[in-house]
């Protein structure tokens, strides 16, 4: 069965897109990208040293992968565009996770600024994936200003504690015609699968991963439940009850 | 808004008693919970909170791993000038002591800055001692020029500013302020600080909200420990950091818990701050506070800092030097003597070792 996930053009088909950030050493990166069959990759472009190739977390994304710098560290729009620019013009492609956060109690996105740089940066041309938090109507903004998917958080980020917005992401996979990524909070394979479940288009997993006791086989296992998520969407999961549906029917003697 | 407010509060707090009333079970249900207060935090900082450093330790390190992940942040200090008009009783800096006094100019910063730059660091911490004559804003300002050539991230620990002298030198490049209290005991301070514009207590406890309202990106406090009892002046650096991230949202604050070295006038510890001490202190900053940065510096020796990687430390300096100009010129004096003298490469070897990532850039301004 064929089924590619498309954003800006590019064919993708993996659905589990993978963090970099918290690993104990970047040589892990390559093999973790592997184990989990990842083919886009977000680094932070705060962390990307390119005077440095040895410390240079950029260089150890394998070269057949997306590099999706994000905007990591960026307090407000403006910031978070500059940030852009300078991963375009450092030879980082035109994919870009906005990441907006003026919040380090929490680091929850900032939504209003979130819109800003989206529109200021979509217009650039570049490939725009927003990371938000799960609001139907800022969604809808984001598709309108030309966002290229929409990345909602299932939980604060790091905090590995799974789908905590689910009904919200729900209503954005029903009324938004983007590819819907769950990005933050997602913590084991399990919730992942259920994300892709629900019609998520992918998620994206870092602190799951990088935290994991080990991140190689955790990475695979993501990757397993990632596509065991997809294929039982693609089924079309079986109708839930909220009680058990009796084998004789109450109105059963009307046909008798 | 100031946070002298808050620690007008504590005026007559009597910690003792507070201590006492302490108990075993308390300090168990602490630990467990998922959000602390300010009264939780100080329990932890107790004496009785002292037989419970391994379970304070697991959660200490789980949540650091959480938060920031196995990694430590890398970067390391220049001393630009050692000119200072204070005469703080503690200091191998203060304008009594007699040693050769030293202001590097734009071509040896950039001499330091190649030698430093060559290590692979990318995040610097400049210094000088408080003399506005002979450095004033300006003068640093030129040296953040320099410096931006060769690192992404440069921070001050200089001085308190005014508002729009943080605004000028956060325009020039700067994004981190380092500023110690050295002691939050108002009497204390007093005693510690006879003269120069440092005796002003107010104006230096209020420079980290001056450099947030100017736009700085981080911020770090911390008390100098040794000056006073070290358990109200935990509590109270906890307090403050506690009380930055509150107010200003988008800093990353973080403290640092620098414990008294030798250095050049002999002034001795008044209060022994123990290794013990020092982790305890950091275990409860961490709980307290899950996301704020733990930095610790060459002033503590190789084999702790190895052990404090795992117990919240988020960031270390290294290949440090504490003298004006020392990288080039090794004969100046600093202004104390360095514990862990680790080059970069070493500091970089070990974290390795240890199951943790050196980072050298986390930050760049665009």
């Amino acid at each position: 069965m064929r089924d590619i996930l498309k954003i800006g053009g590019q064919e993708i088909s993996s659905r589990l897109f993978l963090g970099t950030g918290k690993f104990s050493s970047n040589r892990l990166i390559p093999q973790v990208v592997e184990a989990s069959g990842a083919q886009v990759v977000t680094v932070a472009l705060r962390r990307v040293d390119l005077d440095y190739e040895e410390e240079n977390i950029a260089a150890y994304v394998p070269k057949d992968c997306i590099l999706m710098p994000n905007t990591s560290g960026a307090r407000n729009a403006g910031e978070a565009v500059r940030i852009a620019r300078l991963a375009r013009a450092a030879g980082c492609g035109n994919w870009i996770k906005i990441e907006v956060i003026s919040d380090n109690r929490y680091l929850l996105p900032d939504n209003y600024e979130t819109i800003k740089a989206t529109e200021i940066l979509a217009a650039e041309g570049f490939v725009v994936l927003p990371y938000m938090s799960p609001d139907l109507m800022v969604a809808k903004k984001l598709a309108e200003v030309g966002a290229a998917a929409v990345m909602p958080l299932g939980a604060p980020i790091g905090s590995n504690r799974g789908l905590k917005t689910k009904e919200l992401i729900k209503i954005l996979i029903e009324e938004i015609a983007l590819p819907i990524i769950v990005d933050a909070g997602i913590g084991r394979p399990s919730e992942a699968a259920e994300a892709m479940e629900m019609g998520a288009a992918a998620v994206l997993v870092n602190t799951a991963v990088a935290t994991a006791g080990d991140p190689v086989v955790m990475a695979s296992a993501f990757g397993l439940a990632v596509r065991a998520g997809r294929i039982a969407c693609l089924a079309g999961p079986g109708e839930t009850l909220d009680y058990a549906r009796s084998s004789s029917p109450l109105t059963g003697f009307l046909r008798d | 808004m100031s946070f002298y407010g808050e620690l007008q509060r504590y005026e007559n707090f009597d910690f003792e008693l507070f201590f006492k009333q302490v108990t075993d079970a308390g300090i168990k249900r602490i630990i467990a919970q998922h959000r602390l207060n300010e009264r939780d935090y100080l329990a932890l900082l107790s004496p009785r909170a002292e037989n419970f450093l391994e379970e304070m330790a697991q959660k200490a390190h789980r949540l650091t791993v959480q938060h920031f992940g196995r990694v430590i942040f890398l970067f390391t200090p220049m001393y630009l000038a050692n000119y200072c008009v204070n005469q703080c009783v503690y200091c191998g800096f203060q304008v009594h002591n007699r040693l050769e006094r030293k202001k590097l100019s734009p071509a040896e910063v950039e001499k330091e800055a190649k030698i430093i730059a060559a290590t692979g660091l990318k995040h610097i911490l400049i210094l000088t001692g408080e003399s506005r004559q002979e450095s004033p804003v300006s003068y640093i300002r030129d040296c953040v020029e320099v410096l931006k050539k060769y690192f992404t991230s440069v921070s001050i620990e200089i001085y308190p500013l005014e508002e729009d002298e943080y605004a000028e030198l956060i325009a020039a490049g700067v994004d981190g302020l380092t500023m110690y209290q050295e002691v939050y005991n108002e009497e204390v301070y007093a005693e510690l600080h006879p003269g120069g514009p440092k005796r002003n207590y107010r104006f230096r406890l209020d420079a980290p909200e001056r450099a947030c309202r100017a736009g700085v990106r981080t911020v770090n406090v911390g008390a100098l420990l040794g000056l006073h009892d070290w358990r109200s002046e935990a509590f109270f650096t906890g307090l403050h950091a506690d009380y930055l991230q509150k107010n200003f949202t988008d800093v990353e604050v973080s403290i640092s818990p620098p414990r008294m070295r030798p250095h050049l006038g002999g002034f001795q510890p008044r209060v022994e701050v123990s290794d013990q001490n020092l982790v305890q202190y950091l275990l409860a900053f961490r709980l307290f506070m899950p996301r704020g940065g733990i930095t610790v510096s060459t002033r503590e020796r190789a084999e702790l800092r190895d052990h404090l990687v795992r117990l919240g430390a988020t960031k270390m300096s290294a290949g440090s030097c504490t003298a004006v100009g020392g990288r080039s010129d090794q004969e100046s004096t600093g202004q104390f003597e360095i514990s862990d003298e680790r080059n970069v490469v070493e500091m970089a070897d070990m974290l390795y070792s240890v199951g943790y990532q050196p980072v050298y850039k986390d930050w760049q301004s665009f």
